[in-house]
């Protein structure tokens, strides 16, 4: 059976079992609602603009907080792999760091920013840049030493070592990272929009606050929908392409 | 008076020059003599085998010639000119292949030669297709490595060790993880490889019969720490057969001396 064909299968039954529960009484009402006012729910979201409002504004945060950490996070963990002077201090640092809940953050970001896009982009990249500088860190360290070898002897050394060798030959497992740090980033700024509001832009996280707040269901259960899409789109879409061209190149795909 | 003669008369060209070689190293644990001081020469276009039991300093000293070890005593000259960093001039085929998965093979014949300032592009692209194609690989230039067999890979490594034109060909046990078959058959083919493309080579191994089936020449090592305990020249007709009666005959006078040298305890017996 193709794959899509059971995803769809799987999902129409939890739909079916979902409203069936609800039909009988099973499950309370005003915790719970039906698919079904999820999906009206979604409709007049979309149709009146608000969900494609807080979804951009998101998707944007996201993705520029993302980019930054990233951009700091692999340069960080080559310079932590290849000086012992920075591994014992920035290196220390970013372990401490990774692991602080990113929701730690807020409360700095907003006395240093204020209620502006300036917090939320700061947390994103406090949750992206450490996790990310760690992983490439750890993929330089555990390169097959062999590679370093045969590189060195063809009289390869310095940058171009770095350039040729290291960084290609890492370059799997910084992906990992890469994608370790999108989760991160993800639930930062997950955690940064439903504590933080900030008159700039409500994202998916406020849209779930407000859904809360006056105490609707459809409304929290039709943005979490959309939060856990988001994530898997990222993996299917973003990611998967690039794991699966580098395992063709090394041969290491199943 | 004869020891008055200058040294470039008396003193033949040789191409390679150990001398006085030691090296241990140093764990948290534990200090290990790895080699004793080893000396011995290579002439121009000369095959030299280095034998011995496993752990008894063989890769140590080929490292060490490669510049990615450094003795504790000791010196290694090439052409009369002490060898320091790691170089193209000096080659290396390891027991694995060692080729990068991230490049074609191609990609990893062009490694070495970019990293030739005096070549031009078409003239690094010619070299590494001739040596592919000196490999028996032509028409695999766009192949991944994970595409290739492990006899496949080796020959790569071969022609990646080969284009950059060394003055030294490094080889530490390059055929041990290949099957017997495959093996066989690149015996032959090196052999040819040799025959139009005279190179010096430094070829270790713990198997008497290759040694004897490629090698001018054949130095045992002494279990660890290693040291040349006896030389045997090998002046058997090329190309050689592996099953060859001669070259079995003096591959089995070898082995006894190896077992002699190795001691009555000795556990390891090299094929
Ligand atoms: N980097 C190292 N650190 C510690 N011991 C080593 C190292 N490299 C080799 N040795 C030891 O030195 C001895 C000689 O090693 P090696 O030259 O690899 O032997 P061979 O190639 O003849 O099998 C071995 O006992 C080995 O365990
Ligand atoms: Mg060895």
């Amino acid at each position: 059976m193709k794959s899509w064909m059971t995803t769809s299968l799987c999902v129409s039954a939890v739909l079916a079992v979902w409203q069936g529960l609800i039909a009988i009484g099973l499950l309370s009402h005003t915790l719970v609602p039906s698919p079904l006012e999820v999906g009206q729910y979604l409709v007049g979201a979309v149709r009146d603009g608000t969900l494609w409002d807080a979804f951009s504004v998101t998707l944007r945060r996201l993705a520029v907080g993302y980019l930054a950490g990233a951009m700091i996070g692999v340069p960080l963990g080559f310079l932590n792999a290849r000086f012992t002077l920075c591994h014992d201090s920035l290196g220390l640092l970013a372990l401490g760091l990774q692991a602080l809940p990113s929701i730690c953050w807020s409360p700095l970001a907003l006395l240093w920013f204020g209620q502006t896009e300036w917090a939320m982009f700061f947390i994103v990249v406090m949750g992206t840049v450490w996790s990310v500088a760690l992983a490439t860190e750890g993929a330089v360290r555990n390169l097959p030493p062999i590679y370093l070898r045969a590189a060195r002897t063809m009289g390869s050394k310095k940058l171009h070592l770095w350039i040729h060798v290291i960084a290609p030959a890492a370059l799997p497992f910084i992906l990992g990272g890469m994608k370790q740090g999108w989760a991160f980033a993800w639930r930062s700024l997950m955690a940064a929009e439903i504590y933080i509001t900030i008159l700039s832009g409500f994202g998916l996280g406020h849209l779930l606050h407000y859904g809360r707040e006056l105490h609707a269901m459809d409304q929290v259960f039709g943005v979490m929908l959309i939060i856990v899409t988001v994530g898997l789109a990222a993996d299917k879409i973003l990611f998967g392409p690039a794991e699966r061209s580098l395992h063709r190149q090394w041969g290491t795909d199943r | 008076m004869k020891d008055q003669m200058p040294q470039a008369v008396l003193a033949p060209p040789w191409k390679l020059q150990v001398e006085g070689v030691a090296k241990r190293f140093v764990t948290r644990t534990r200090a290990l003599a790895a080699l004793a001081p080893v000396s011995f020469q290579v002439r121009e276009g000369e095959i030299l085998c280095l034998v011995g039991p496993s752990g008894c300093g063989k890769s140590t000293t080929l490292n060490i010639i490669a510049g990615l070890e450094r003795p504790d005593s000791g010196v290694v000259r090439t052409d009369g000119h002490l060898v320091g960093e790691p170089g193209p001039d000096r080659m290396v085929l390891f027991q694995e292949p060692a080729l990068f998965p991230w490049l074609t093979v191609l990609g990893n014949v062009l490694f070495g030669l970019k990293l030739k300032p005096c070549l031009s592009r078409v003239e690094r692209l010619a070299a590494a297709r001739f040596y592919l194609k000196l490999v028996g690989l032509e028409g695999f230039e766009r192949a991944s490595v994970h595409e290739l067999s492990g006899g496949m890979k080796q020959r790569v490594a071969l022609a990646r060790a080969l284009a950059p034109e060394p003055e030294l060909l490094l080889m530490d046990e390059p055929f041990t993880a290949l099957d017997a078959l495959t093996r066989e058959q690149l015996y032959g083919d090196l052999q040819a490889i040799f025959a139009h493309h005279r190179k010096t080579v430094v070829f270790v191994t713990h198997n008497v019969r290759e040694a004897v089936c490629l090698g001018d020449r054949v130095l045992l090592f002494s279990p660890r720490p290693g040291s040349i305990r006896e030389e045997f020249l090998v002046s058997l007709p090329r190309p050689r057969e592996i099953n060859n009666v001669q070259l079995t005959e003096l591959a089995a006078r070898i082995t006894r001396a190896l077992k002699l040298h190795m001691g009555p305890d000795a556990k390891e017996v090299p094929a």
